[in-house]
C-alpha cells in the first residue's frame, strides 16, 4: 500500500529531528547554546506526516518549538544547527537563534517567537498563491495553547471566508508552556472549532504518521483544487519540557515516561514497520545510523564556525 | 502640473504603480465597494482589476499580518488602516513580524509592505479616531514612517513606498484628502529620507510634516508680517530622518522650533530636538522650542478639540519668544 521509499523517507525524517533535537538538549545543558530552546522531540510523526504532502514551493509557518518543522520541510540542517548556535554560517547567519528559525529556500517562512504569531503570515502566503493563480498552499503550525490566541479567529475567517489554500495544523501536546490545555481551553477537540468557521475540522492520531500523513494529504489536495482552507488537529504530547531547562514542577516524571512509552511515534513506527514487513530491522539500524552521521556533521560544522563579525549587528535591516 | 486633490494624487500613485507591478495590491476595510471612507480608493477596482482591491473583513491582525505573510510569498502589499488609532489591533503583526522579520532571518527576505494610515483629528472623531500615532513607529528599527503634507508628495511618497523593499508605514492626514495642490505630469517620485525646504527664511527655523505644516506656513506668513522670516522645513519622512537637512537649516538661522499635531511628550520633536542637542548646540541663539498637543486623549466636544489644537497664533507667539 505504502511505497517503500516513503516509508524509509517518513522514518528516516523522524530519526533525524530526534537526533537533532538530543543533540541541541546535550549541547544547551552544557552551556554551549545561547538563548532559550523548545524541542520536539515526540511530536516528530506530525511535521514529517504533514509536510511529506508538500513541495519546497508550498509554504509553512512555524512555531517557537520549530526545529522539527523546518527539518521536515527540508532544511539543510548544518546551516540550522550553526544557526542555534549562533554561528556566521547560520540559516539566519546568527541573527534569529532558535526561535527565529527559517528557511525560504525551502519554503520555510520562519519560527515565531510569538505564540499565534504565524497564522496571519500563513493566511497571507495563501492569498498570494491565489492572486497568482498557482497551486501552492501554504500550512501553518500551532500548539493548542496558540489556539486560544484571538488571531486564530481573525485568520481562520479570513481564509475561509475567501476560500484560501491554506492548511491549520494544531499540534496538541496538551501543554500551554506549563499549563494543561485542558483547563483554559474551552473545548476538548480543538478541531471542532473549524465548524464555526465553514471548513473542515479533522482530529488525528498525531504520534502515528501514517495516519497524519494520510489526513493532510486529503486537505492539502482539497486545498490545491481551490476548496479552501482546513483545520488538522493531531493529538500528540510533549515530551520535554516547555524549554530545556524547565524544570516541570507542573508533572511528574513517571507520568510522562509511562505517556512516552506508548506514545513515540518513532517507536510505534518501528513496531509497525517490522511486523507488517516494511522494513526489517536492519534498514531501520541503517536510517537510524545515516541520521546520527548527518547529525554528528552537523555539529561539527556548527562548533567550528566562526561568530559574527560585529559590524553584521548593522546588516540584513534596510536597503 | 495639474492640479488635484490629496486624495486624488494617492488614488494615482496607486493606480500607477498597481498598473506597472502586478505584484502590487491592496486590501482593507470598506475599500473596494465603498471606495474608502474618505473617497481615497474610488473607482481603484475598475482601474486596475477587481482582485487586486479587496474588501476585508473587519481585522486589522489579519490584514497587516496577511499582508507581511503575502509579501514573504513575493508580492508587494498594500494594507489600509482604516484609521491610524487601529494600530491597537495589530501591533504585534507590525513590531513583532513586519519589522522584524527581514533582521531576525538574516536578510533572507525582504518585507514590501506599506501600511496607509489616514491619521490626526477631524470633525469631533474623538479619542478612539483622531490620534497621530508616529513616534510610536519612529522607535522600531526595521520600518520607514513618511507623512506628505501636499498632493504631490502624498503620490511620490506613496509610490516610493510601494517601490521600497523595506515596510513603510504612510500616515495620511485626514483633513489633507481634500485639499487641492500642483502635481508633476508624468513619473513622481518623492524620495524616502528627504526633507524638503517649503519656505525659505532667515532668522529662525520651523520644522515640521503632515497637516501641521500648513498651520505652519500661515503662522511664517504671520511673522514675516512681523519682520521675522521663518524657514519651514518639511520633513516628509520621520523614520529615517533627514538629519543633515534638519542641521543646516538651524546651523543657517540659529533658532528652531518643531511642532507637530502628535502629543507634545515623547513625540517625534523630542527626538529632532535631541539630534540638534547633540550635533549643533553651538548653532544655536535660543533654547529649542517644541509644541504638540496636550498631554490628554484627543477630546469630543468641538471646544475642547479647538482646545487642544496647535493654531497658527500659538506657533507665532512662542517663535516670537525665541527673539
Amino acid at each position: 500500500m505504502y511505497s517503500k521509499d516513503l516509508l524509509r523517507s517518513l522514518y528516516s525524517g523522524m530519526v533525524k529531528i530526534r537526533r537533532f533535537e538530543e543533540t541541541i538538549e546535550k549541547h544547551f545543558l552544557a552551556g554551549e547554546i545561547p538563548g532559550f530552546t523548545h524541542l520536539y522531540i515526540g511530536e516528530e510523526a506530525v511535521a514529517v506526516g504533514v509536510c511529506h504532502n508538500l513541495t519546497p514551493k508550498d509554504y509553512i509557518e512555524s512555531t517557537h518549538r520549530g526545529h522539527g518543522h523546518c527539518i521536515a520541510k527540508g532544511a539543510e540542517i548544518k546551516p540550522m544547527m550553526a544557526e542555534i548556535f549562533g554561528r556566521s554560517t547560520g540559516v539566519c547567519r546568527g541573527k534569529g537563534g532558535s526561535m527565529h528559525i527559517a528557511d525560504f529556500k525551502v519554503g520555510m517562512l520562519g519560527a515565531n517567537g510569538v505564540v499565534g504569531g504565524g497564522y496571519t503570515l500563513a493566511v497571507g502566503a495563501a492569498l498570494a498563491a491565489k492572486l497568482r493563480r498557482t497551486d501552492q498552499v501554504a500550512v501553518v503550525f500551532f500548539g493548542d495553547g496558540a489556539s486560544n490566541r484571538g488571531t486564530f479567529h481573525e485568520a481562520a475567517n479570513m481564509a475561509a471566508a475567501w476560500k484560501l489554500p491554506a492548511l491549520f495544523v494544531c499540534e496538541n501536546n496538551e501543554w500551554a508552556s506549563t499549563t494543561p490545555y485542558r483547563t483554559t481551553t474551552s473545548v476538548a477537540d480543538i478541531a471542532d472549532r473549524a465548524a464555526g468557521y465553514g471548513m473542515p475540522g479533522v482530529k488525528v492520531d498525531g504520534n502515528d504518521v501514517l495516519a497524519v500523513y494520510e489526513a493532510a494529504g486529503e486537505l492539502v489536495r482539497r486545498a490545491r483544487k481551490g476548496e479552501g482552507p482546513a483545520l488538522l488537529e493531531c493529538k500528540t504530547y510533549r515530551v520535554k519540557g516547555h524549554f530545556v531547562g524547565d524544570p516541570e514542577k507542573y508533572r511528574t516524571r513517571e507520568e510522562v515516561q509511562k505517556r512516552f512509552s506508548e506514545s513515540d511515534p518513532i517507536k510505534l513506527f518501528e513496531e509497525r514497520a517490522v511486523k507488517e514487513k516494511w522494513l526489517g530491522k536492519a534498514e531501520l539500524d541503517s536510517v537510524r545510523e545515516g541520521m546520527a552521521a548527518e547529525v554528528v556533521d552537523a555539529l561539527a560544522f556548527a562548533k567550528s564556525s566562526p561568530y559574527p563579525d560585529p559590524q553584521e549587528l548593522f546588516t540584513d535591516l534596510y536597503d | 502640473m495639474k492640479n488635484i486633490t490629496f486624495s486624488q494624487a494617492t488614488l494615482e500613485a496607486m493606480q500607477e504603480e498597481m498598473l506597472r507591478d502586478e505584484s502590487v495590491f491592496v486590501m482593507g476595510e470598506d475599500i473596494a465597494r465603498q471606495g474608502g471612507i474618505f473617497g481615497q480608493f474610488k473607482d481603484l477596482p475598475q482601474m486596475v482589476g477587481a482582485d487586486r482591491v479587496m474588501d476585508t473583513p473587519i481585522s486589522e491582525t489579519a490584514i497587516v499580518g496577511a499582508a507581511v505573510g503575502a509579501a514573504l510569498a513575493g508580492m508587494r502589499p498594500v494594507a489600509d488602516m482604516h484609521f491610524a488609532d487601529f494600530f491597537g489591533v495589530c501591533m504585534d503583526e507590525v513590531f513583532n513580524q513586519m519589522a522584524k522579520i527581514r533582521y531576525m532571518f538574516g536578510g533572507q527576505t525582504k518585507v514590501p509592505v506599506v501600511v496607509r494610515a489616514p491619521d490626526g483629528m477631524a470633525k469631533g472623531a474623538a479619542a478612539q479616531h483622531s490620534q497621530s500615532v508616529e513616534s510610536w513607529f519612529v522607535h522600531i528599527p526595521g520600518i520607514q514612517v513618511v507623512a506628505p503634507s501636499n498632493p504631490a508628495d502624498a503620490k511620490g511618497l506613496l509610490k516610493s513606498a510601494i517601490r521600497s523593499d523595506n515596510p513603510v508605514i504612510y500616515f495620511e492626514n485626514k483633513t489633507l484628502f481634500p485639499l487641492k495642490g500642483d502635481v508633476p505630469e508624468g513619473e513622481c517620485l518623492t524620495p524616502i529620507g528627504k526633507a524638503a525646504v517649503c519656505r525659505e527664511g532667515r532668522d529662525m527655523t520651523i520644522i515640521s510634516y503632515s497637516a501641521q505644516l500648513l498651520k505652519c506656513l500661515e503662522a511664517a506668513k504671520l511673522l514675516a508680517d512681523e519682520g521675522i522670516s521663518a524657514e519651514v522645513l518639511d520633513l516628509r519622512t520621520l523614520s529615517p530622518l533627514d538629519t543633515d537637512a534638519i542641521l543646516t537649516s538651524v546651523v543657517k538661522t540659529s533658532r528652531v522650533m518643531i511642532v507637530h499635531e502628535a502629543v507634545k511628550q515623547g513625540g517625534v520633536g523630542a527626538e529632532v530636538a535631541a539630534i540638534i542637542a547633540e550635533e549643533a548646540l553651538d548653532a544655536l541663539d535660543a533654547p529649542v522650542a517644541r509644541l504638540g498637543a496636550p498631554f490628554t486623549p484627543v477630546p469630543f466636544s468641538p471646544v475642547l478639540e479647538d482646545q487642544y489644537r496647535v493654531l497658527p497664533a500659538q506657533i507665532v507667539a512662542a517663535a516670537k519668544k525665541l527673539f
